[in-house]
């Protein structure tokens, strides 16, 4: 599996990004700054989370007009597959190429801490290699994390099945006190209809090595390899 | 009003405006002496925050010198940006705490942002990339009404600029005091990772090489910011908002990776951060360490605003910016990685021969300073001081006991210096760079060197109200009590950067707290081989005459070969034996049961015997590398019981604890805050392994229960449940923070 990683100012997972990827794919990401006007040919390519050009104006709003961005939106149309994690998600959301917007978090907080997630669709590029209603833990850290579509949108992705993963409580409960940020229905990542682009909120490619605290993230890489390969 | 200053000066300089600008009577005769001739209105305001407290040091370099810096493994103590230890393998930590006490207090989210951006620069400076950060926070009384505010700004603004850096924030300490209710202590600490053969230092070198000034542009915030950081708080304090500095963690980002991307290269000659009294501390610095001159053009400096004056422009404390001496002809290499991150670049001058700090402003020289007895021949004081007085001693029977031990142990984890810190640390990012392998929350934060088996362990502690009690103890304790974290986690402690905070140096009890609590750190740092290599001092820390409780915050840092041996305080199955390793005398003077309990601040602090806490800790530290431990607690705050419901928490595994307290009081048993104590959880298997090994090495252990259950089962007290444990701890600090 061939992977890039975009880099932009202010990007701060993208050596996360880059090792996990190394990891379990066994080959080096191509690293692609932002300014870069050409991206190699890959089977994926990944926003990595960060504060790209500082979160100001709107997270992720600059990075969506980016050069490089025009690029990733031209893979993802030809069918290639995207992930964005954290900022990346958000600059997903920002392009157009996801729905819906992530808002500053209900507690109007920065939130760092282990969130449990659970699996809602595991027929996905990006799912395959966990089960549908397994719980995982991977952890959040972000200041707008808050999921929010209209009503319409979120029929359309509940209704297709495009909910990713679920803010659960241990025991695999959709709750209030479960919900980190305040995403409606406890969204904590979508996929496109396509099934080729990915964003979510949590980092499980810090959750990659026993030392980490657990490897409940591998399942995401591997899925990507499964599907891919 | 725009001074217009020229060479001979059209400002006059009064005895007024000296005074203004804080130097003495003698400080001015000897600024006189040094230039031959009265000042311009810039070189006034130079002398001014080169001798100012906070960038001089004039109060304590004399007792400063007395600490321990020297080890085999220490590269650079005190001196440079930060200390810097060998970590084996041609790698070196990087390290330093420093204080950003005044501004947090006026504007606590800048205040402590900056203090985040400014200590992160300390360590890159020095060419290592920055790993973690810590911090030392202390807050007045719960009930005083700044607090929350202050509390809620100050964890948003280190939140807001390590979150956005994308270092993680991986511990540290807050407790509450009345003491602080006008001056709250904010102290940073960063730990970076370098080459050995990669280390920058800031003695400029080669005359006629290019100076160069990268990073944000210079505005007039922050002026005087450091003669601010040196004076008591008044009244008027809230009108000096406007020396507070204005962060911006995106420019400190792209400048990391900017400056790392050009220490990678064989450009750099010498390289410095622009911090406290910008401009002017970073060029003297860099010129007087090297012995050379430099002479700037000041318009070539990036400005933010229009109209600076030279004056504005030397003492702006604008963040984000980096001087660096480049090997000639470079200039256009460097400038093209600086333009891809989008940062100023400007050659403002060279080095040149005279020794001189020479600024030219529009045609004219407007300063011309002798570097060298500018830095070198700072006014030193050895200001007055008296010991302070020892306090009575107090026995465990001048403290009643507890009605109900249960809702003792309780009230003591649901207080406001012993319940959970979650609601802080989940405002920080804590694992970001994917190399934080223990979190918040345990005895030392552990980060792997990446990707090596390597790891350092760090941890700030200090007990005020030990060193308020007596200083000499309460400083050793402040060493031991970080050497014990370190070791608690199975880390082999190296070194300690400190944080030195406390009133007003020119009344003699407050300088008499000073050098008791050096006189305990120094002996402390001795005995257990564990040297000072960075550090910082914050005085004046007083309000309308009262001081806080004298504060030497200690960073402390210790090296795992190999990570995997570490431990934490959760036990990890039921049925583990519980061993307690030390002396326990039930010490409660100066404890914090009395205080929480009583309400009482009395009594001498408990002593540190070094000899025992070191033989202890060795002893500790083995059991660990040899893998005979499951998990380890250091006793510190609130003793005994307050650690092993921490263990019960953490592992949400109960335990059943009998103790055999002798003549002991039993409350002075269970909340005595003895020194030099660990509990270990150890595999029923270790069990006689680990009782044999105390015996031989002439370790005090005992077993005192074992992990079984849900709750928490103590001798005379009923059993408390895992979810009273948890509701209890984790409640205060959310339910506080949220009253409007």
């Amino acid at each position: 599996m061939k992977t890039a990683v975009i880099v932009f100012p202010a990007s701060n997972c993208d050596r996360d990004m880059i090792v996990a990827l190394e990891k379990i794919t066994g080959h080096k990401p191509h690293i692609i700054w932002h300014q870069d006007e050409e991206i190699p040919p890959v089977d994926l390519i990944a926003l990595p989370g960060g504060f790209s050009f500082g979160d100001y104006l709107r997270c992720g709003a600059m990075a969506a007009r980016s050069p490089v961005t025009k690029k990733v939106i031209e893979h993802a149309d030809r069918g290639g597959n995207v992930i964005g994690i954290c900022n990346g998600f958000q600059i997903l959301t920002e392009t157009g190429l996801l729905p819906g917007a992530l808002m500053r978090n209900e507690s109007l907080k920065f939130v760092c801490k282990d969130a449990a997630l659970r699996v809602e669709n595991s027929d996905t590029p990006f799912t395959n290699a966990y089960s549908e209603g397994q719980v995982i833990t991977v952890p959040v850290a972000h200041h707008d994390g808050n999921y929010f579509a209209d009503d319409e949108t979120l029929k359309a992705i509940e209704g297709e099945g495009r909910v990713a993963f679920r803010y659960v409580d241990d025991a695999g409960q959709m709750t209030k006190a479960s919900n980190p940020n305040g995403s409606r229905n406890n969204i904590a990542g979508i996929i496109n209809r396509r099934k080729n682009i990915l964003g979510m909120m949590p980092h499980p490619e810090r959750l990659i090595d026993d030392v980490q605290g657990g490897t409940d993230g591998l399942g995401f890489f591997q899925s990507m390899i499964n599907a891919i390969n | 009003m725009t001074p217009k200053i020229k060479w001979n000066n059209n400002v006059n300089i009064t005895p007024a405006l000296v005074k203004e600008h804080g130097l003495s009577d003698d400080e001015y005769a000897l600024c006189l002496k040094i230039l031959g001739r009265t000042p311009t209105l810039t070189e006034l305001g130079i002398f001014s925050v080169m001798w100012s407290e906070h960038c001089s040091y004039k109060s304590s370099k004399l007792h400063l010198k007395t600490l321990p810096t020297k080890a085999p493994w220490v590269i650079h103590g005190p001196g440079e940006n930060a200390g810097v230890i060998d970590i084996g393998d041609n790698q070196a930590i990087i390290f330093k705490m420093e204080s950003h006490n005044h501004p947090s207090y006026i504007e606590p989210y800048q205040g402590a942002a900056t203090g985040v951006g400014g200590i992160l620069r300390d360590v890159f400076t020095m060419g290592a990339r920055p790993i973690a950060n810590m911090n030392a926070l202390r807050f007045g009384a719960p009930d005083h009404p700044k607090t929350r505010h202050l509390l809620s700004g100050v964890v948003e603004g280190i939140g807001g600029y390590g979150n956005c850096v994308g270092v993680p924030t991986v511990g540290g300490e807050t407790n509450f005091h009345s003491s602080y209710n006008g001056n709250i202590l904010v102290n940073a600490m960063n730990v970076g990772l370098a080459d050995q053969d990669k280390i920058f230092l800031s003695a400029a070198a080669g005359i006629g090489n290019p100076v160069i000034y990268v990073g944000s542009k210079t505005g007039r915030d922050g002026i005087h910011g450091a003669t601010m950081a040196s004076t008591e708080f008044t009244e008027d304090t809230e009108e000096k908002r406007p020396t507070v500095q204005v962060g911006d963690p995106f420019t400190e980002k792209l400048l990391i990776e900017a400056c790392l991307e050009l220490m990678s290269t064989d450009m750099v000659v010498a390289i410095q951060d622009m911090g406290a009294a910008g401009l002017t501390s970073s060029s003297v610095e860099m010129a007087s360490g090297g012995g050379v001159g430099f002479a700037f053009n000041l318009d070539m400096v990036p400005q933010r605003e229009e109209g600076m004056t030279p004056y504005e422009m030397m003492l702006s404390e604008s963040q984000e910016r980096m001087l660096i001496v480049l090997k000639p002809g470079r200039e256009a290499e460097a400038k093209e990685i600086f333009d891809r991150w989008d940062l100023d670049f400007a050659v403002i001058g060279v080095i040149t021969d005279t020794g001189n700090l020479t600024l030219t402003f529009k045609g004219e020289i407007v300063a011309d300073i002798p570097t060298q007895p500018l830095a070198d021949n700072s006014p030193e004081y050895d200001r007055p001081w008296v010991k302070t007085a020892p306090k009575a001693d107090l026995k465990p029977a001048d403290v009643a006991a507890p009605e109900d031990m249960k809702q003792a142990l309780l009230k003591m984890i649901g207080s406001p210096n012993l319940c959970s810190r979650d609601w802080i640390w989940q405002q920080y990012d804590t694992q970001v760079m994917a190399d934080t392998i223990q979190k918040p929350g345990g005895d030392a934060a552990v980060v792997r060197i990446h990707g090596t088996n390597k790891a350092v362990a760090i941890t700030t502690d200090c007990t005020p109200r030990y060193c308020h009690a007596d200083p000499f103890e309460g400083g050793k304790q402040a060493v031991a009590e970080t050497w014990r974290n370190l070791t608690a986690v199975g880390a082999t402690p190296l070194a300690i950067t400190d944080c030195l905070n406390f009133g007003n140096p020119e009344r003699p009890e407050i300088m008499g707290q000073f050098v008791g609590c050096i006189e305990g750190m120094r002996e402390a740092c001795i005995a257990l081989d564990y040297p000072v290599v960075s550090g910082n001092v914050s005085l004046y820390n007083e309000t309308n005459g009262t001081g806080i409780h004298p504060t030497p915050a200690i960073g402390g840092v210790g090296l795992f070969k190999d990570s995997s041996k570490m431990v934490t305080i959760a036990p990890k199955a039921e049925g583990e034996i519980l061993i307690l390793i030390g002396e326990t005398r039930g010490h409660l003077g100066a404890s914090l049961y009395l205080d929480v309990m009583e309400g009482r601040e009395e009594g001498r602090p408990p002593p540190v015997n070094l000899a025992l806490e070191k033989k202890n800790g060795d002893f500790v530290r083995v059991q660990i590398n040899e893998d005979r431990i499951s998990a380890c607690h250091d006793i510190s705050d609130g003793g005994l019981y307050v650690a092993l419901a921490e263990m019960v928490m953490a592992s949400e595994i109960g335990m059943d604890i009998t103790i055999d307290n002798g003549n002991t009081p039993l409350h002075a048993y269970a909340f005595g805050e003895d020194q030099g104590r660990y509990i270990l959880s150890v595999s029923p298997e270790y069990r006689d392994e680990v009782l044999r090994n105390a015996r031989a090495d002439g370790v005090t252990a005992q077993v005192i229960g074992k992990t079984t259950g849900a709750s928490l089962t103590l001798t005379a007290a009923d059993p408390i449940s895992m979810s009273e444990l948890i509701g209890t701890h984790q409640n205060w600090m959310p339910d506080y923070m949220s009253i409007d």
